[in-house]
Parts: structure tokens; sequence; C-alpha cells
């Protein structure tokens, strides 16, 4: 009889940091010490606390250990599971020194406290290789409660009243979208489920897809009923391929279950479903292009109208949505439109998940009613910014999103207050920066890669964007003048009324949003020709401070480019036009007297 | 699968074996599995408190988990059963047998088992 069960993340995050190792070598420890009747070990998707893995948990004490190592297995198995002592030093702790019995359970931390899990609700706790698992979590209930108690209109109208909107980007109501593919009545509809999660920075689709499969096709089941679709797809990047291959066991499992397939529930209802593997296109993500990718030509967008809801894959209504989007669904059918409504802000209901990433401590996956106001994010979830640094911005909606100052850190997040502070949703990855962080070099950071991602079908985006990346250069390298900047401001509004798809209309916005709330910093790069976080390398000097300069000869020898000169005992001096400011003296300077301005 | 029931049926069998990580804590019985603790057969008591507590049906409520040395080894195995505010109950010198009648009187029941607690060996 199975007394402790050992959940261990299998999602990238910790599969990258050697969670795998970690599984292998604790069932080895467990049948060494003769406890294989006695414990499990589960492998799961994401807990969401990425930063500290490989993370394991240890039911039913719920002791939750971070950062393990292989070479800590065999302590936690002779110690933990055979003789009931916790290991304390692999215990996770909110703050150095914190003692054992101070440690909160995991659901008390700061980092889970305030969270609100719909989506990622399965991912952590259950195998998501086994559907039995699944179904112990009232899995392929909600399917069965739609194929025997309501009509197809019951459903669209439980999905309006929910609230619910995509959590892809747009944020487009999911109950009206499956309404106007429902009014079409012809024989042959689809349900897609877009996978393509492109956004730099987001990664809760893949978690989703890897922690708890099943919840995204018992969706797409429900949404098959509800329009009158008995056939699906699944989108997905290949660059995902935990994901790719839990999907395909799962949909395995769902086939073998008569969960997919002919006659679901003895009900008369088929509903199949297939993947498709993307490319790893940016521009796939976009609803248009994913689907000509799916009907097998080259990923390109088409104008709306028509809409995919009327004339979508091949030809026929067909309606996606996004993997996070479908993950809240089951639980939606489950337990009420109201319940679902009664989270969130007056337009935006329920939770979102937010990826969390660049300068802050606890990097991960948080998933919290919308309304939560950024600081809450990221100083109560997210630990703060390391280092005692300070905090400059926080970028939400990747390459199409913004960036916002910490003037607005108070907003309550939803859909439309971040448009109105000039950034948006978008798939809800979240990149916080600091002080060290140029806002100009940031916004170049995206800019080069809506550049390199513009599939190049329309001007606006194709040239318009690569000239704003030119302009943006001029800015780094200190050549621009304060026209270019309005002439720049001039070709963000261009682009942003012509580019044929949203990935053009909104590849301006980083740029945009930092001009609005950062000019002061490209006005320095244009006027002082300096850049104030010392980052933009052709506005930087190295230089040794005579005074402080011992003339140890470190730098000299530490600098790859031999751009350091000077006699042992003498202050050295580093030659401009050979320095190509790296930084290796000034890390390596044991006096201090290297600068950077 | 065909029918609602039958998925009923595959969820209430594996209830019992995600329930663990609900951590339900309205009971709490606690092995003392140090190693004098193991080295008096604290093990197949373990066994049998997980085991009895499942077979009643009662793995809703009830967390079996084990610690460390509990202090007295010469009354090895030793069990504590903690329940919210009421007072807590060792059981001491424990065996498989004797684990399977408290789960059944004192869990269940609501009487603890007198005759095995501390207070009875001491006296």
């Amino acid at each position: 009889m199975i007394r402790t069960q050992v959940l261990i993340c299998g999602g990238t995050g910790c599969t990258s940091s050697g969670s795998v190792a970690i599984g292998e070598a604790l069932e080895e420890q467990i049948v060494l010490k003769g406890l294989q009747e006695e414990v499990k070990v589960v492998h799961t998707g994401c807990f969401g606390l990425c930063a500290l893995g490989p993370v394991m948990i240890v039911y039913p004490e719920g002791t939750f250990y971070s950062m393990v190592k292989v070479e800590d297995v065999p302590e936690i198995v002779e110690e933990h599971l055979l003789k009931g002592r916790v290991v304390d030093r692999l215990v996770y702790k909110e703050h150095e020194g914190q003692e054992l019995h101070e440690v909160p359970s995991l659901g008390e931390t700061g980092f889970y406290k305030t969270q609100k899990r719909v989506a990622l609700r399965n991912c952590g706790l259950i195998n998501p290789e086994q559907i039995d698992e699944y179904i112990a979590m009232d899995g392929y209930e909600a399917l069965g409660k739609v194929l025997t108690t309501m009509t197809p209109e019951d459903v669209i109208q439980v999905m309006k009243d929910s609230g619910l909107r995509g959590r892809g980007g747009g944020g487009f109501p999911t109950g009206m979208k499956w309404d106007f593919a429902a009014r079409n009545k012809v024989p042959q509809k689809y349900v897609v489920c877009n996978a393509d999660e492109g956004d730099p920075g987001a990664f809760m689709d893949r978690s989703v897809l890897e922690g708890d499969p099943h919840a995204v096709l018992e969706a797409m089941a429900i949404a098959g009923y509800a329009i009158g679709a008995n056939k699906g797809y699944i989108y997905v990047r290949a660059e995902y391929p935990i994901a790719v291959k839990r999907l395909n066991i799962a949909i395995n499992q769902a086939r073998e279950y008569g969960l997919l397939g002919k006659n679901i529930f003895d009900t008369g209802f088929d509903f199949d479903i297939e993947t498709r593997l993307g490319a790893g296109a940016f521009v796939c993500g976009e609803e248009t292009a994913l689907l000509t990718s799916i009907e097998g030509n080259r990923g390109e967008p088409k104008a709306k109208p028509p809409f995919p809801a009327n004339k979508g894959l091949f030809g026929e209504p067909t309606i996606i949505n996004n993997v996070e989007t479908l993950a809240n669904i089951p639980q939606i059918i489950l337990k009420g439109a109201e319940w679902f409504s009664s989270m969130g802000t007056e337009r935006s209901k329920g939770t979102k998940v937010f990826a969390l990433g660049g300068k802050i401590v606890n990097t991960g996956l948080v998933e919290i009613p919308l309304g939560t106001t950024l600081r809450e994010i990221i100083y109560d979830i997210g630990g703060g910014i390391p280092g005692g640094k300070e905090f400059k911005a926080v970028q939400t909606g990747g390459p199409s999103g913004g960036c916002i100052p910490a003037c607005h850190l108070d907003t309550p997040i939803d859909y439309d207050n971040l448009i109105a502070i000039g950034s948006m949703m978008g798939s809800g990855g979240m990149i916080v920066t600091d002080e060290t962080t140029c806002m100009v070099d940031f916004a170049r950071f995206f800019l080069d890669f809506t550049v390199d991602e513009s599939c190049g079908k329309c001007t606006p985006c194709r040239i318009g964007t690569r000239r704003l990346l030119e302009m943006l250069d001029k800015i780094t390298s200190g050549q621009a003048t304060l026209e270019d900047l309005d002439k720049m401001e001039e070709l963000c509004y261009y682009i942003k009324a012509n580019a044929l798809c949203a990935l053009g209309q909104t590849a301006p916005n980083p740029v945009l949003s930092t001009l609005r709330y950062f000019r002061n910093e490209y006005e320095a790069h244009v006027v002082e020709k300096r850049c104030p976080a010392g980052v933009c390398k052709k506005l930087l000097q190295y230089k040794i401070i005579e005074d402080k300069c011992k003339g140890c000869t470190l730098c000299a020898r530490k600098c790859p480019v031999n751009a350091i000169s000077g006699t042992v005992k003498q202050p050295h001096v580093i030659d401009q036009t050979k320095c190509i400011k790296c930084g290796a003296c000034m890390e390596n300077c044991k006096f201090g007297a290297i600068e950077k301005k | 699968m065909k029918s609602l029931k039958e998925l009923q049926e595959i969820r209430d069998r594996m209830k019992n074996k995600v329930s663990l990580r609900e951590g339900t804590n309205e009971i709490r019985i606690v092995v003392g599995m140090a190693t004098c603790g193991i080295a008096a057969g604290a093990r197949p008591v373990l066994n049998a408190f997980v085991e009895q507590v499942n077979e009643l049906g009662l793995s809703d409520t009830v967390t079996v988990t084990q610690t460390g040395c509990i202090g007295m080894c010469r009354n090895e195995p030793i069990v504590e059963v903690f329940q919210g505010d009421k007072e807590r109950v060792t059981y001491v010198k424990m065996t498989a047998q004797k684990a399977e009648r408290v789960v059944r009187e004192h869990i269940k029941g609501g009487k603890p088992v007198v005759e095995y607690t501390i207070g009875a060996m001491e006296n």
C-alpha cells in the first residue's frame, strides 16, 4: 500500500535542470531501501517555481524540496522516506535562516498564497501521462455533463455568462466566438487549439500542455459539441518536444477510453483530434496564418473579414482557442458561469496565468485573479528585484506589448487597463527590468525579434519594422538627432495603421511605450550621447582612475584584446580604439579603479 | 467507455490514490520512524495504518505520516494521533494488529484504545 508519494516536476524547466536523472535516482534508492511497495514517484507538470528547479514535493507531509541534486537523493530517501526526518537543508525557505518549524506549507508561501489556480489546477499535481489521474480530479466529467444534460445552445450560453475572454492575447469573448461558428449551419466545422506560443518569455501554454493535456482535449470536445464540429487540430510548436509527446500520449489514451472518437458516452457525438507541428514561425500564432499553415501552405496571414468563425480551415467555419483559454473551460462547465465570473474585474473575468521573468527573484508561472495589481505580482508573489536594485519597468504582452513604469504599479491588471496604459495582456509574458536595463536597448531587442519574424507579406511590416530597427540602432550608437525621434514616432503610427495582421500592427508598441514613459532615456542617447543605464556599448567608455590604480596589471592580463597597457606599479591606460567594452577589466579590478561612463 | 457510470467508477477507484496529495489534516496519525522505531518494527505498523485507513475509507480526513525519534525508545514503536484541539493520544509498543484496532475503534469509532496508550503502559 502506498503511504508516501513523491511528486517530481517534469516540466521543461526542471527537466533541463536535471529532474529526469533525479527521478531515476529516486526510483533506484527506493528499491535499494525496499520501499517500492510504500513509496511512489509521480512525474508531474510544472509547479510554477521554475527558478528553484528541480523541485519535488513529498506527500502527505507536503514537504517542498527545491534545487535538488542527484547527490541529495540517497539522503532524502534514507532520512525522509524511510525515517521520517525532513531534510532541512533542502526545504524551500522564503528567506535565509528560516527555521524548519517556521516554514509555511507550500500553499501559504508568498509565492502561492495569493495565487488562484484554475487553468493550472492540475499542473504539478497529477501525472499528465496517466488519464486515470486526470479522471480522479473530475476529468472528463464536464464533457459527460455537456453531452448528456446540455444542448449546444446551453453550452454557449454558459460560456457567454462566464465572461471568459481569449487568453492568447486578443481577449475576444470566447462564448461569442463559439456562437458565430455555431450559427453557420454547414456539415463540416473545425475546432483548432492554438498552441503556437511564440512570445519571448511566455511559457504558460507549454506548461498546461505538459502538465494537464487532457484538460485541453476535453475542452476541445466540449467546443466541438457546442459549435457542431467533429474534428479538432492542435497546432503546437515543434520546439516543445515534451508537450508534443504528452499530447500524443493523452490523445491515444482518450481514444482508448472512448472519450475521443465515435459515439462518445453513447450519445452519438463523434469527435477526434490530431496534432500539427509548427516550425517555429512567430507569425503562425496569428490565427489566419496558423490555419494556412495547417492547410499545408506557407504560414502567412490573410485579411479579415472573413473571420475564421465563418470561413476558416479549408474554407469551413472554425473556432480557434488558445491553450490557456481551453484549460479553463471544463471547470466553468462543472462549477458554473457564476463561479467563474465571481473572479476578476467588471470586464475581465476569471484568472490569468503570467510567466514571470527578467530581473525578478521568483522566475516562474503564476496564476492570479484578474484585477490583482502589478505590485502584488512583482513584489508579493515574485519576491521583488534581486540584489536590492531598483525596479524600472515591467514589459507585458511580449513583442506586441509595452513597458509599464513604476507609477502604474498599482494598476489592477485586466485587458482594458493594460491597453489604457499603453501595453496589452498578450499571452501573459511579464518581463521585469531594473535600473541596469536601458529602455532603448530593450525596445530594440523586441524590434529585432519582430524584424526577424516578419513574414514579409505586407510592406508596412516588412520594410517599416526594418527602418524602425535602423533608427533604434542610430540612437543606441549616438548618431541620432531629435528630429529622428519624431520621425520614428511617426513611422510607428504608420505601421500600426497599415500592417496586414496583428503582428505588424502591434510591432511598434515596445517603441511607442518606451518613448511615452522613458523619453528622457532616448533624449540622453540623442542629446548627451550617453546611455544612462550603461548598456549601449557604443556610448560607453571604460576608464582607469589614475589615483586608484595600483598598477597590479591584472586588468591588462584579463583584457581579451590587449587594449590595456602600463608598467608594474604605475597607473595603466585603456586604448579606446582597441577597447571592445566587454567589461572584463572592471569585473576583475580589486581596487575599484575602473569606471564606466 | 460508454457511460458516465464507467467514468465515475474510474474516478472513485483513483480518488484514493491521489487524495494523499490534498493534505487533509483533520486527523494525523504520526508513526515514530527513527532507527529505534524501525528496529522495533515501526514499518509494518506504519503500513498497517495506511492500509487500514484506506480500507475503512477514511483517507479523505486522515493523514498517516512519519516522524523521527519521539524520545522514549524503549516504548517503540510509538504512534501519536492528533485531532484538532483534542489532546494528543500516544500509543506505545505498537504492532500491526494493534494498529488495525486503533483505526477501527479510535479513528473511525472515536474512542481511543486506552489499554495501548502510554498512560496504561506506564502504570
